[in-house]
């Protein structure tokens, strides 16, 4: 399949994008800066997505990472981490041994990728496949289409188990004194975690 | 010029690497899932680059949408853990957080 100049731009420009984002995820000092560099890498591989004409999973990329996934790891971080203590927020342990894994890997990857000869490619015309997508959905795979709905569920109602907060762990052991939920306020992030994975099930 | 399936799998091999890198190195519980992110956005790059490049046929589309929803429900999942975590030991660096019991 040949690639016009332009084309070859948008690829080289998106991939750069995602590859950038995931380098500075990987090397960022600071967690938010992390997650704000997984926000690039997401935006890349959905254009990536887009230029293989896959259009439904681009848009589908969009609303479930970054809409959902994106805006729930913002919100551990916020929870989670000591946001001003910049230094303690992200260390990193065994920085040689992460670089030789990293630089492994692409190397296997990448001789695998050229010399492993990969089939011919049908014609390219871009063609909306969202279409085809969903009759694929409905007809074939219309059973772990189902299947997925019920584990969206499962996870939806584990999330808010977890989250919400046991009485054991609020008193810290003491089992009869079932002290009441600490703090209020949390059971609306809890809320707000549901969102996302109404978003996914179309 | 030619963009084909070796551009797409260079791309994602670099995406998998910096995953791997950010799992093994970081210490910080949500950095961590961070990396598996990539990992799983990398492994979904080459089901539609597959799916498009050489068969052709939309069943690595569907496959990709499948592994979209199942990364959603496992991130919802791992952050509700981490959140406990957080909860129960006031801190998310996994050298700390060694036991499962309090």
């Amino acid at each position: 399949m040949t690639t016009s100049l332009a084309g070859a731009v948008v690829f080289y420009a998106l991939a750069a994008l995602a590859v950038a984002g995931a380098a500075w995820v990987a090397f960022a000092r600071n967690i938010v800066h992390s997650a704000f560099a997984l926000l690039a890498t997401f935006f890349g591989v959905a254009g990536l997505y887009a230029f293989l004409s896959a259009d439904l999973v681009a848009v589908i990329q969009l609303l479930v990472y970054v809409g959902g996934i994106l805006i729930l790891i913002l919100f551990a971080v916020m929870l989670t981490s000591r946001i001003s203590e910049v230094k303690v927020s992200n260390r990193s342990a065994g920085f040689g041994l992460g670089l030789l894994v990293l630089l492994g890997t692409i190397g296997v990857m990448a001789a695998v990728a050229l010399r492993v000869p990969w089939g011919k490619a049908p014609p390219a015309t871009p063609e909306p496949m969202a279409p085809g997508v969903g009759d694929a959905l409905l007809g074939p795979y219309v059973l772990p289409f189902e299947v997925v709905s019920v584990l969206l569920l499962a996870a939806l109602i584990g999330a808010v188990t977890l989250a919400r907060g046991r009485k054991r762990i609020a008193a810290s052991g003491t089992p009869g004194a079932a002290a009441p939920d600490p703090v209020p306020e949390r059971k609306t992030k809890d809320e707000e975690r549901k969102t996302p994975d109404g978003e996914v099930q179309p | 010029m030619t963009i084909g399936v070796p551009h797409y799998l260079i791309v994602s091999g670099i995406l998998l690497a910096c995953g791997l890198f950010t799992v093994v190195t970081r210490r910080n519980a949500v950095a961590i899932l961070m990396g598996i992110e990539l990992i799983l956005n990398a492994a979904i790059l080459n089901l539609v680059a597959f799916s498009r490049l050489v068969t052709g046929a939309v069943g690595g589309q569907v496959f990709a949408l499948f592994g979209i929803v199942l990364a959603a429900a496992e991130a919802v999942v791992a952050l509700a853990i981490v959140l406990q975590l957080y909860r129960a030991f006031r801190s998310v660096d996994t050298t700390e957080t060694t036991e499962l019991k309090e």
